[in-house]
């Protein structure tokens, strides 16, 4: 499960993971939310033609939201797969996923298609060549909707032009700590910058994760969009690493502290929200970042954070959980990988 | 200073917009601001603030001329594309294109597209161009009276012409 997490990865100190989606769309249909439920099984059908003739080797797997059950398709936005528009259409919406689960294509979400990317850690370079070629591959078969002057044809005007929404998701607790998280997320927001919480927009922060975005999308070159927000990464990344490196001289034993007591609590709890335990999970996170906790790494981290959300927690026991119970099994859960 | 919208009270809420530094500032009063539902925190949404940008806007058409537009392919009026905040389908862009620029203008700081261009899309440009070569080459022909040879170049043209949209 979360294959995605297995790959290589640089600064995965503070950068989780990396993501572009494309939103494209073909010309002759009208849009998901204005189409017929027989326009969508067009699109779908026409988009699965085209992947018939992918080269050997690259290899997807279809999926249809309604052949799904509300756990698994829970499950998919969770383990960051697919987004939360995705499932709210059952009957129109389906994906493609890659093998490797770093490539998905959404076929009726907002657009008609939502190319998404995703690799662990700070990746843009690799993030932006694999969904190129998956976009240069449809393109080459499918009429996409396009005009002259204003690029890409999409449902929302805040994604004309490029189509393009590139993302890091980062943690920064260090500072949260030092109380600098909301400074900076207005900074962001005054360039053009958009920062949202684990599942995007309109989900909150937890677990001190946060994911900055570009807001615009028309104007400026694919390229030249990817290579700002990762100038602001990079500031973004050393700045937190900065602040770590000063708590852990000023403040060793209440930092210290902090991280083992979560440790423990992981370690030995025997019911836990998911709320407080992204909160755990958080401060051993960033143990393992200051070298502080060594014998578990990121990727592990990484795993256990999407295995505990509502939807992986009822997958894992494989049956529908009330509350009480969820919380007994995320416990148990995290006991067994601590 | 009065309000932008009601051009009545004292405005008291002032806004500035900055997207890749071009700035827009917005002077409201406070029940204006209210009405509008425009946020000042961080959870502020564009799509909130949609259909005031373009309650405000003026583009190339008077209000009263594009009111009356509506898209031949999905059906979309301009007062439903205020309400949704969405396009229905790519004739939209095609129908409301005459008011479309300062929009994006305002959400994005730019109305032109300098990105990537579909393979396809260059295809039809250079088929365009090569079009408009043959046509020179077959007015130079018929100018010689050369009427078998433009015969060709006009088939080779009409071939040409289907394959475009």
């Amino acid at each position: 499960m979360v294959k995605w997490i297995d790959g290589d990865a640089s600064d995965e100190d503070v950068v989780v993971s990396t993501r572009i989606r494309m939103a494209r769309n073909l010309r002759n249909y009208r849009f998901p939310q204005r189409m017929s439920i027989q326009e969508a099984e067009n699109i779908t059908q026409e988009v699965l033609n085209v992947m018939k003739d992918l080269p050997p080797g690259v290899n997807y797997k279809f999926y249809k939201i309604n052949s799904l059950s509300p756990i698994e398709r829970i499950s998919y936005i969770e383990e960051h797969l697919i987004s939360p528009g995705l499932i709210n259409r059952p009957d129109y919406s389906s994906f493609l996923l890659k093998d490797d689960e770093t490539a998905t294509i959404m076929i009726n979400e907002e657009d008609h298609l939502r190319i998404q990317v995703l690799y662990p850690g700070l990746n843009f370079e690799k993030a932006w060549e694999s969904i190129n070629e998956i976009d240069n591959f449809l393109e080459s078969k499918l009429d996409y909707a396009y005009h002259d002057k204003f690029g890409y044809l999409t449902a929302c005007p805040t994604n004309v032009g490029t189509g393009i929404r590139a993302s890091v998701m980062v943690h920064l607790p260090a500072l949260s700590i030092i109380g600098q998280v909301d400074g900076l997320i207005r900074g962001f927001q005054k360039i053009g910058l958009a920062v949202r919480g684990l599942y995007g927009e309109g989900t909150k922060a937890y677990g001190d994760l946060y994911q900055i975005s570009n807001q615009t999308t028309l104007g400026e070159e694919e390229e030249e969009i990817i290579k700002r927000l990762k100038g602001i990464i990079y500031q973004t990344v050393n700045k937190e690493r900065d602040v770590r490196n000063n708590l852990l001289s000023s403040r060793k034993y209440e930092i210290e502290d902090r991280i083992y007591r979560s440790y423990g609590v992981l370690k030995y709890a025997r019911r836990i929200s998911s709320k407080e335990a992204m909160q755990h999970l958080s401060n051993v996170r960033l143990g393992i970042e200051m070298g502080i906790i060594k014998d578990i790494g990121f990727k592990e981290i990484e795993k256990i954070t999407i295995g505990i959300q509502p939807g992986s927690i009822q997958k894992y026991a494989n049956r529908d959980l009330d509350n009480n119970e969820r919380d007994i099994i995320r416990a148990k859960y995290i006991r067994e990988r601590l | 200073m009065l309000c932008q919208i009601c051009k009545k009270n004292e405005a008291t809420v002032h806004y500035t917009k900055i997207v890749n530094g071009d700035i827009e500032e917005l002077h409201l009063c406070e029940q204006c601001a209210m009405n509008k539902e425009i946020e000042f925190d961080s959870t502020f949404s564009f799509h909130k603030l949609l259909s005031g940008l373009m309650d405000n806007i003026q583009g190339e058409l008077p209000f009263k001329e594009i009111q009356t537009l509506k898209c031949p392919f999905c059906g979309m009026d301009y007062e439903q594309f205020k309400k949704v905040g969405k396009f229905g389908c790519a004739q939209c862009y095609e129908t409301f294109k005459s008011n479309l620029s300062p929009i994006f203008k305002s959400i994005h700081g730019h109305d032109r597209h300098t990105g990537k261009v579909p393979v396809r899309a260059n295809i039809q440009v250079a088929k365009m161009k090569k079009i408009e070569k043959l046509r020179e080459k077959l007015k130079e022909h018929v100018a010689r009276e050369e009427y078998e040879q433009a015969a060709i170049l006009r088939d080779k043209i009409k071939e040409l012409e289907k394959g475009l949209d």
